[in-house]
């Protein structure tokens, strides 16, 4: 067991030195020369230009920039942009914006509470969408059941930003069902948290529930039909436990399987629910990097999400071997 | 191998009922199963009954109604997705339309079954001890704790070794001989009076094959139940049956005690059957005789006899009545307790002067 572990984090380690390679090369292949973004407009000279372009290494192979910038996550650096231009970028570095001149992780890390109360409205589609799937599959051919279906369809063919403004427009703007709140830190006010999050959390799991409900009555008619489900009948197992412990033990695993991945995804960042209800985190942040060509931002996002799609792959994987004794072995 | 603990619990049912007739009785029973395609007539007016102690085996091809009829037997039809009609009586407790909660008290207790493949008939995510250990508080009030030192017990009469260690392992850790014995183990964990055994040995190698028969059968003289083996395996049935059951298109078409249809056999069926068992020991050139053509379909079955499409002997009954005509299970000239569903007028000469020699070489 502790093998299996071992092995996978090794290999969950490699991916991600290998993203941040891939990201680093996109980064520095890129048509934005970092020079020009940090030399200010009005007073650049080409002199200047250059001076900034020598002092941030530029001038150097790509593999000794990668490593120096490889030293700055574990060591931190000082990243200075031009004679007399230094900031201090502590462990771990990930550079600096080109914008306010700050390092770029911690400014990502003020931003990331607000992006983690968003996802936890994945755990609530998760288990919404379980429920409705089972009980669809437990009424599998009724109206019920094909009822569930046509809307999976239909709000799948619908785009989440669509919905999502949809909802912002109607549920606040219009009958003021929601009140038009700002995101405050749980540790500030709890129930102000809660208020705010909680428009977001319905549009989330409204809109993903579905795709779960779907997912989870696929897998769990499956297992309904299963030979040890007959068996846990065939020894007096009353209906409902037969499909809450036999029958939904091994319809969650390949659910759990996508959600790992899919809840590494909201952590990345949120964008649409973000940029929609006016939320502060990652994704938006990332949003706004686009448009002012931040780069430093835009990279560390990618990396950092890349690490959660990792480390939600490990999990998955962990989780797997303990919902699959058959797993372990292998 | 240690002693089976005879401190259960009575079973549920009454047992007065059960001294006037034998401890299982089936009559003219009818499932049936309505698809898109038309109704899929499963199992057609059958009717058996078995006493405790004694053993049924019921032989017959695949999609028979074999393992249906005995499904039934432990309502475990969905009410929804089939049609029931006759009667089935476990201990006089009528199983047709009985309550989820009779059904429940009865499945697992007074009624096991042990399934083939039990790879697939046993949960490969809870261990082997957890399964028999829910099994058995699931009719027994009784500790977590001594549940497990019961599943333990079990585990040990069914002839595993070092029960204690592989009380907590997985299926995927144990042999196929192992599964089968588990599978035993959970069925047998709260004494059953009756215990149906559907193609136990199907998926084993032969040598584990008779290990499973001699374990079924020293179970069945410790517990004195009344056993259903179902398979399509006629020495299966030569060495443990002391009834034969013979079932063809969902209907029964032969019915005796076993020596005696295996000697005397008087349906065109029964004969395919024995022609097509392997001789190893006395004769090992002797042909084997298949039986012509496949199984007919359940939505369309044949008119007349079911058999009458892959039988050679239609030339022994007078016109077409085979085509036209649905022979009744009567007895046949050997007595009443020897049943047929066939028009051939003497079978038994027939059988006796023409085919023996070929069919047992």
């Amino acid at each position: 067991m502790i093998g299996y572990i071992l092995r996978r984090l090794v290999s969950a380690v490699l991916v991600v030195i290998a993203t941040s390679m891939i990201v680093f090369l996109l980064f520095t292949l890129g048509p934005s020369d970092p020079a020009q973004r940090l030399c200010s407009a009005d007073r650049c000279t080409e002199e200047r230009r250059a001076l900034i372009h020598q002092s941030l290494g530029l001038d150097k192979p790509v593999v000794e920039q990668y490593l120096t910038w490889a030293k700055g996550v574990f060591v931190g650096r000082d990243v200075s942009y031009g004679p007399g231009f230094s900031v201090d970028c502590p462990a771990p570095c990930l550079g600096i914006s080109y914008i306010n001149k700050e390092p770029v992780f911690p400014t990502l890390m003020e931003r990331f509470p607000a992006t983690i109360s968003i996802a936890l409205g994945g755990f609530m589609y998760l288990i919404v969408g379980v429920i409705i799937g089972v009980l669809a599959a437990r009424r599998r051919g009724t109206s019920t059941d094909r009822g569930l279906v046509a809307s999976t369809l239909i709000i799948s063919a619908i785009p989440y930003y669509l919905v999502a403004l949809l909802a912002y427009l109607y549920l606040v703007l219009k009958w003021g069902i929601f009140s038009e709140t700002s995101y405050v830190p749980l540790t500030e006010d709890p129930i102000g948290w809660a208020g705010a999050l909680a428009l977001p959390w319905l549009v989330l799991t409204v809109y993903f529930c579905v795709t779960y409900a779907r997912f989870s009555r696929g897998s769990m008619i499956e297992s309904l039909s299963e030979d040890y489900v007959r068996t846990a009948r065939a020894m007096g197992v009353s209906e409902s436990k037969v499909v809450a412990k036999h029958a939904l033990r091994a319809a969650v695993v390949p659910v759990i399987t996508i959600f790992g991945i899919d809840f590494a995804t909201l952590l990345a960042g949120t964008v649409f629910t973000e940029a929609i209800f006016g939320i502060n985190g990652i994704g938006r942040t990332a949003l706004a990097s686009i448009t002012q060509g931040d780069l430093p931002i835009i990279s560390a996002t990618v990396l950092i999400g890349s690490v959660f799609i990792v480390i939600a792959n490990l999990l998955v994987d962990i989780i797997y071997s303990f919902l699959d004794p058959r797993v372990r072995l292998s | 191998m240690t002693t089976v603990d005879r401190t259960m619990p009575e079973p549920v049912v009454a047992p007065s009922s059960a001294q006037q007739e034998p401890f299982l009785v089936v009559e003219d029973l009818t499932v049936q199963f309505p698809t898109h395609d038309g109704l899929v007539q499963a199992v057609t007016d059958l009717s058996y009954a078995v006493e405790l102690g004694e053993t049924l085996g019921i032989v017959g091809e695949s999609g028979s109604g074999k393992s249906v009829s005995s499904m039934a037997v432990l309502g475990l039809h969905d009410a929804k997705r089939s049609r029931l009609e006759g009667s089935i009586r476990v201990a006089g407790q009528e199983i047709i339309g009985a309550s989820k909660s009779t059904l429940r008290r009865l499945r697992g207790n007074d009624v096991a079954m042990i399934f083939q493949d039990p790879l697939t008939a046993l949960h490969p995510f809870f261990t082997v001890g957890n399964q028999i250990v829910e099994a058995y508080r699931l009719h027994n009030q009784v500790s977590k704790k001594a549940a497990w030192n019961r599943a333990i017990e079990m585990l040990d009469l069914v002839g595993i070794p070092e029960p204690q260690r592989r009380v907590n392992d997985y299926l995927h850790q144990f042999s196929g001989g192992m599964r089968q014995r588990a599978m035993i183990a959970m069925a047998l964990v709260n004494n059953p009076k009756l215990l149906i055994a559907d193609e136990p040995t199907t998926a084993l190698d032969v040598t584990v094959q008779a290990q499973i028969l001699d374990l079924v059968q020293t179970m069945q003289k410790e517990f004195g139940s009344a056993v259903i083996i179902i398979t399509h395996d006629l020495g299966v049935i030569a060495e443990l049956a002391d009834d034969v059951l013979v079932m063809y298109a969902g209907r029964a078409v032969e019915h005796g005690p076993t020596k005696e249809v295996l000697t005397h056999p008087e349906m065109p069926y029964t004969w395919g059957l024995l022609g097509s068992v392997a001789d190893v020991v006395s004769d090992t050139s002797k042909p084997l005789i298949p039986i012509p053509g496949t199984p007919p379909s359940l939505l369309n079955p044949p008119s007349g006899c079911p058999f009458h499409p892959r039988c050679t002997y239609q030339d022994h009954v007078e016109g077409s009545r085979c085509v036209s005509e649905l022979p009744l299970l009567r007895p046949g000239p050997r007595g009443e307790s020897h049943l047929k569903r066939c028009h051939i007028k003497d079978p038994e000469t027939l059988y006796q002067e023409e085919l023996k020699e070929e069919i047992m070489g």
